[in-house]
């Protein structure tokens, strides 16, 4: 008998997404055809169209935010918040009853495995509907006064990384403190936010409490400079999350920020080893690495180098790259083209600075767009690869010696979202938590989310919370 | 990961103990949600075959009961050789496992097949006798033709912090053992963390098993996914760290051998998924993983009957032993 042990094809079937030849934007309660251009959504696995969206033009961001404006004064902000919750909650179930054709959705609109839109994504969208939908009439115990009042309307422009789970994020608290919202998906993945708004008709909300508008850059530029929207909350890249705060200034608009991110995952040599792997893994590679507060930064306790990298190297060789449906693989497909690009100039940058590039070896599909896992080693403090977020599955390793050097090093950098601590030493953890100038600190875990604990950045990572009793100040009065 | 020699660390208690405790630690957390991982991973249709039938070559067919007979264990030997009457098809499993005193009929039931005759040794399953006791139970084993002996570590010992005493006794044990294999049981359920599993684990290898094995199956929890990633990531480092270990040679792989609980095919191929992507693929082998069961072997006939036929038979379809 010959061990060798081929794990056959195990493709999710493409069927379960219901994909639709055409989708229409949702303004005030009904479906309808934008009046911007016809764009097709592409499947980033294999570059092929997916589906037509229509995209708004100026006036349906004027048509949403004026629905958006009547729900506010209208039923929604004077609906009690028992009644609010009631909604949510049924968002949150049908979310759920829907939760193989989101996820089946996602990842061909994404590119991102099967595995990750099942068990991460799509689960992880209905949980924070279900926290927030529970807030909902618990308003007045939440800190922030005996009856805080909502904001009004709420802009939302969310990233192509985690489309749906950034829909909930944004929607979830906005929704249960009282506020209407205009969202806008990402250009390249707009299709699970359109069947989020499907099921939020079904919900039978108040026409307008929700308006979902597909587009580009124009279209968040015209939802951002908007004199009828109250609140700007947005998830992207800092240099985008400058011009918005540029935009916004002087508006009496409040915002929240959510953007870059280059975080240090630090590994103690007294960590428990395997556990650490895979947290690295899990920082890095989970959705390509496209991910704001993934670990890019694996900062190596100097006397532990080469065990881990070894160790480290192994446990890749065995990640399975592929068809983002098949249920066994690990990872998928960079969600576009310029993305890809980007990952392929900046790791050229670290070759030539001098890093030690590796890749285990993988076939990579000929169609699509694919980026092997890739770790580079002697990585120094000024390389660009360790200063600059590059939003892909590329790891750079840097040392330490000492507890203070593994601070200084984790803190230089214009970034502050998240950062991750590996010792089996409790008093360490607690005290890197608190000198580590990071929204997130992860104690020998890594990526982890949970609806109930709030997310949000330090210096260019952004401001504003999301997530937890914190993420509801952000569409409260307060 | 470097050690000292074996002759070195064996010195006393607290030399064995520094080491033992500068092994990493296991996080727990972590370590079931990477069991639970690879859990996720979906095994159809060719490989789903293939595995089924590495699966079958791995079983060590046990019965361990104090009402076991001759007639019981010259069933179970029919069976090991030949798991479904009507299809010569189906590989023999690995061994047949059981107490020292039902070895001669096992080996004369057997006769010559290409199937192992395990036995439980060393006061299994509590190991609650003095040494020369349990030499004496392994003597008798092997002296009545068993090739491989699975005998238990005192967990009593092991808690107390007598780790020399857990030590000399696989020593001994293994030189008792002449040609026959190892396998050292651990009972993972009695030493409660995953540290201690790593712990145990490391012990044995120094000391000379061959094998290292879950439980007895008379202890519950028995094999569970954490602990068997922990064993399994035991014996990779411990092929990779040997080099430097009692004069060892890099590339020396021993095996582990998960035993109680397991009765599903469901169960045994996530295990073959954890082997082949922890400790690797070259451990994918009856040499160097095994399952000790008794029910396993007909869910796995079941499952490879519907594999192959497209309908599921009811459990007169395959024979009770």
């Amino acid at each position: 008998m010959s061990p060798t042990f081929d794990y056959a094809p195990a493709p999710e079937s493409r069927d379960i997404a219901r994909l639709q030849p055409s989708y229409q934007i949702f303004v005030d309660g009904a479906f309808r055809d934008g009046t911007g251009d016809a764009v097709k959504s592409i499947n980033p696995a294999d570059e092929e169209p997916l589906a037509e969206v229509t995209e708004a033009g100026p006036s349906d961001v004027d048509d949403a935010v004026r629905a958006a404006r009547r729900a506010f004064e209208g039923p929604w902000s004077a609906m009690s918040g028992a009644e609010r919750g009631k909604y949510l909650f049924r968002i949150a179930r049908a979310i759920q009853e829907r939760s193989r054709e989101l996820a089946v959705l996602e990842s061909l609109d994404n590119g991102k495995p099967i595995k990750e839109s099942r068990d991460v994504d799509v689960p992880l969208a209905a949980a924070h509907f279900f926290y927030y939908a529970g807030w909902a009439d618990k308003l007045a115990y939440a800190g922030y006064g005996p009856d805080p009042r909502p904001i009004g309307v709420c802009g939302q422009v969310i990233p192509w990384n985690f489309p749906l789970l950034m829909a909930a994020w944004k929607l979830a608290p906005a929704l249960a403190c009282g506020n209407t919202a205009v969202l806008k998906p990402a250009e390249t993945t707009p299709l699970s936010a359109l069947v989020l708004a499907e099921i939020i008709a079904e919900a039978d909300l108040p026409p307008g409490v929700v308006n979902v508008l597909a587009g580009g850059p124009a279209v968040g530029q015209a939802i951002v400079a908007h004199d009828g929207i109250d609140k700007i909350a947005f998830t992207g890249s800092t240099e985008v999350g400058k011009i918005i705060q540029r935009t916004v200034a002087g508006t009496g608009k409040k915002l929240t920020l959510e953007l870059g991110g280059k975080a240090a995952n630090i590994v103690f040599e007294d960590a428990p080893l395997d556990q650490a792997v895979e947290g690295i893994v899990n920082g890095i590679f989970f959705n390509q690495g496209q991910v704001c507060c993934a670990g890019s930064r694996l900062l190596v306790q100097e006397s532990i180098e080469d065990e881990l990298i070894t160790a480290l190297q192994r446990r890749l060789a065995t990640l399975r790259v592929g068809h983002p449906l098949d249920k066994n693989t690990d990872v998928g497909a960079i969600n576009s083209a310029a993305q890809l690009a980007r990952i392929r100039e900046l790791s050229e940058v670290g070759e030539a600075e001098g890093a030690r590039r590796w890749s285990p070896p993988c076939e990579l599909p000929d169609r699509g767009f694919w980026f092997a896992p890739t770790l580079f080693t002697g990585v120094s403090q000024a390389s660009r690869i360790a200063q600059e977020e590059i939003f892909g599955p590329v790891l750079s390793v840097l040392t330490f010696r000492t507890p203070d050097e593994a601070v200084a090093k984790a803190n230089n950098t214009p970034y502050g979202l998240s950062a991750g601590v590996w010792t089996e030493k409790g008093s360490r953890i607690l005290s890197m938590a608190n000198r580590l100038r990071a929204g997130v600190v992860w104690a020998n875990t890594f990526n982890r989310f949970d609806p109930t604990a709030p997310f949000g950045g330090y210096k260019e990572s952004g401001f504003g919370r999301e997530g937890g009793r914190h993420g509801l100040a952000g569409y409260l009065d307060v | 990961m470097s050690a000292p020699a074996t002759s070195e660390l064996a010195r006393d208690d607290a030399t064995l103990r520094r080491f033992l405790h500068g092994l990493p630690g296991v996080d727990q957390v972590g370590a079931e949600a990477r069991a639970a991982s690879l859990a996720t991973r979906s095994i159809k249709t060719t490989s789903k075959a293939w595995a089924i039938d590495t699966a079958i070559g791995m079983v060590d067919l046990t019965t361990l009961e104090g009402s076991d007979t001759p007639g019981k264990v010259r069933s179970l030997c029919a069976k090991a050789v030949r798991p479904d009457p009507s299809d010569p098809s189906v590989p023999p499993v690995a061994a047949v496992c059981v107490y020292p005193d039902l070895v001669a009929t096992a080996v004369d039931a057997l006769n010559g097949a290409s199937v192992q005759v395990a036995s439980v040794a060393t006061a299994f399953p509590s190991g609650r006798a003095s040494l020369p006791t349990k030499l004496r139970d392994v003597r008798d084993a092997v002296a009545a033709g068993a090739t491989e002996i699975d005998m238990v570590i005192d967990r009593g010992a092991f808690l107390a912090g007598r780790w020399l005493q857990v030590f000399e006794e696989i020593v001994a044990t293994k030189a008792e053992c002449g040609d026959a294999h190892l396998k050292v049981i651990l009972e993972t359920g009695e030493l409660a963390t995953l540290d201690n599993v790593r712990r145990a684990s490391w012990l044995a290898l120094l000391a000379g098993a061959d094998f290292i094995k879950t439980s007895t199956g008379k202890i519950s929890p028995a094999a569970t996914p954490p602990v068997a990633l922990v064993m399994l990531e035991a014996v990779r480092d411990f092929a990779s760290a040997n080099g430097d270990i009692v004069g060892g040679r890099i590339g020396d792989l021993r095996g582990v051998k998960l035993a109680g609980g397991i009765r599903a095919a469901k169960e045994a191929v996530r295990y073959l998924v954890m082997v082949n992507e922890v400790a690797g693929e070259e451990w994918l082998t009856p040499k160097l993983f095994r399952f000790g069961a008794s029910s396993l072997l007909n869910d796995l006939l079941l499952q490879r009957h519907k594999l192959a036929t497209g309908a599921y038979d009811g459990p007169d379809y395959v024979t009770v032993d």
